[in-house]
């Protein structure tokens, strides 16, 4: 009747999601009276899990399960929460995990409860909150089947220690060859850089840059602060940005810690998308923009001349505090 | 190839959302619907299918009768035939269901659906689908070809993108990328009109679980007011979000 977790990990190292959605697994034990139970895939180090309260790690070690295949991998976790008699299963809120949970919803008629921002309100009935219209309210959600899937928000129950120790067992699915009937053939990914999904801080640039050439102090400003570049709508509709970077309601939603925009206004669309972010700073020579409502910090100024002097400050800063 | 678009009735992008009935329902009282985005970017794939590959496109849409006008919309804009299933969209897995007796009695090679809706952010019911039908499933798709039984797509992932191939029958969780926003159209008068002649289906739902229910909603706490720092003085910013706000 354990609670079990699926901890993402990436070339053997856990992700941070994977800590989160472990501490948050804990908090679910503990209102349940059982312990969490992990499920790994080709990882490294599955003791460290119990930093965060897992139990017991089920490890499986598979080459053909090296890259992410949400049909296999669904059916792992099918199989792992069988062994285990999981009542509930927590994931993440990243793009494997939303691929895969409606996948593992299906497969055990599960409930599934993606966007949820906090530990359960009650677990009889069992309530979770999450974010819906596209961050511009919640809901209070009860999950009334046998088995129950959460998928945690980045970034708001966040990771906490709960040191126990975790035995880690071989767990060796069955796997048809059905499980592999969507293929891998490339995967393109940024290395080296953060990325908007996983990022703690956000820097995002809008139509008031004029151009996709003065985009070298948008990247500048995000490596000082080791954050990821986003952008809004208009800018990735002009192509001055990948689309990859669009952040909004029809873009890619933002859960940073901290979101700086610069010459975006901050149209409703927008805001919807980086709403779930802690700490908002804008950056517009318009005192009018309606981003400033939305903001815990702003500057009324010209970003060619604010931008390059936040930068040295910054780097300034990093040299006292390092 | 026999495409089934699955069209949800979602409140514009620029709605504000209030809640109403002790904050239990959506308040739909001078709200605007639409197409969902991520649906839209899909049926606009799907056109592209039916001109350069000759695809017969329908649409469907789990939902009351007060949808019809959005279903319309995407007739106008080209698909050949319209289903409503004639019930509430209780939840993600009920609305799956509810699509699957549609696409078995259909024979549907290729569903595109929208990777989430852009209302209750379920982000479920193209996933759901695949799997009650066992049929492939793409999510997050950013580009799709299709040759003969053979798919090729590609999926947006956390910090990049991953190649895909795969075959039908596919159920895929389309967004922007499918097409460009350029590329999205809007209903002419020919096709308006046109859109009255097509075959418009109203089915019965079939008897369906609900395992999630939406007990209450609210609204995200109000903000205080922006703390400004002068223009010429940023270093104080700094300062702020390390001391105070303790984020850098």
């Amino acid at each position: 009747m354990s609670v079990l977790v699926y901890t993402e990990s990436l070339k053997g190292k856990f992700k941070k999601n994977a800590f989160e959605a472990a501490s948050y697994a804990h908090k679910v034990a503990q209102d349940l009276g059982t312990t969490v139970t992990a499920v790994s895939f080709n990882a490294e180090d599955d003791a460290s899990l119990g930093t965060y309260g897992v139990s017991k790690v089920l490890k499986v070690s598979d080459d053909s399960l090296k890259t992410f295949n949400a049909k296999a991998y669904a059916d792992v976790l099918e199989q792992a929460a069988k062994t285990e008699d999981a009542k509930v299963i927590i994931l993440s809120s990243s793009a494997d995990s939303k691929y895969l949970a409606p996948i593992l919803s299906a497969k055990l008629s599960a409930g599934y409860t993606p966007n949820v921002v906090a530990a359960p309100e009650s677990t009889s009935p069992f309530m979770v909150k999450r974010t819906a219209f596209s961050n511009k309210g919640f809901a209070m959600t009860e999950i009334s089947s046998d088995v129950k899937i959460i998928g945690v928000s980045s970034n708001a129950f966040g990771v906490t220690e709960n040191n126990v120790s975790a035995s880690v067992e071989d767990f060796g699915p069955s796997l048809s060859d059905n499980a592999f009937s969507v293929k891998s053939v490339d995967v393109d990914r940024v290395v080296g850089k953060a990325t908007i999904a996983d990022a703690d801080i956000v820097v995002s640039g809008g139509r008031g840059l004029k151009g996709p050439e003065n985009w070298s102090m948008v990247e500048e400003l995000a490596d000082v602060l080791g954050a990821a570049t986003a952008c809004s709508k208009p800018v990735s509709d002009m192509g001055w940005r990948p689309h990859s970077e669009h952040v909004g309601q029809t873009g890619k939603p933002v859960a940073s810690n901290l979101y700086i925009a610069i010459g975006i206004s901050g149209a409703i669309q927008h805001l919807a998308g980086i709403n779930a972010s802690k700490v908002k700073v804008v950056i517009n020579n318009d005192p009018e923009a309606p981003f400033f409502k939305a903001a815990d910090y702003g500057i009324v100024g010209d970003a060619f001349e604010v931008v390059p002097e936040l930068i040295e400050k910054l780097k300034e800063f990093k040299a006292q505090n390092t | 190839m026999k495409i089934l678009v699955c069209i949800s009735n979602v409140p514009d992008t620029t709605s504000k959302i209030n809640f109403t009935e002790g904050d239990t329902k959506f308040d739909t009282n001078g709200v605007q619907f639409v197409i969902n985005p991520n649906d839209e970017f899909g049926l606009t794939r799907a056109m592209w299918f039916k001109e350069k590959q000759g695809a017969t496109v329908h649409v469907v849409n789990v939902g009351g009768a007060q949808t019809e006008p959005t279903i319309r919309k995407a007739l106008a804009i080209g698909a050949d035939e319209a289903i409503r299933v004639d019930a509430e969209p209780k939840d993600g897995f009920f609305v799956a269901q509810q699509l699957a007796e549609v696409v078995k009695n259909g024979e549907y090679d290729l569903i595109i659906a929208g990777r989430e809706s852009i209302d209750y952010n379920g982000g479920m019911v193209p996933g759901i689908l695949a799997t009650l039908l066992d049929m492939n499933f793409v999510n997050t798709c950013i580009s799709l070809e299709i040759d003969g039984d053979t798919a090729t797509a590609v999926r947006e992932i956390d910090g990049g993108k991953e190649k895909i191939s795969t075959s039908l029958p596919l159920v895929i969780g389309g967004q922007k990328g499918l097409v460009e926003e350029s590329d999205l159209r809007i209903p002419n008068m020919r096709g308006i009109m046109m859109a009255r002649k097509k075959a418009f289906n109203v089915v019965e739902p079939v008897d369906a679980s609900q395992p999630t229910q939406d007990q209450k909603f609210e609204k995200p706490a109000a903000k205080g007011p922006v703390k400004l720092v002068d223009a010429g003085n940023v270093g104080e910013l700094v300062e702020l979000l390390h001391n105070e706000a303790k984020v850098i």
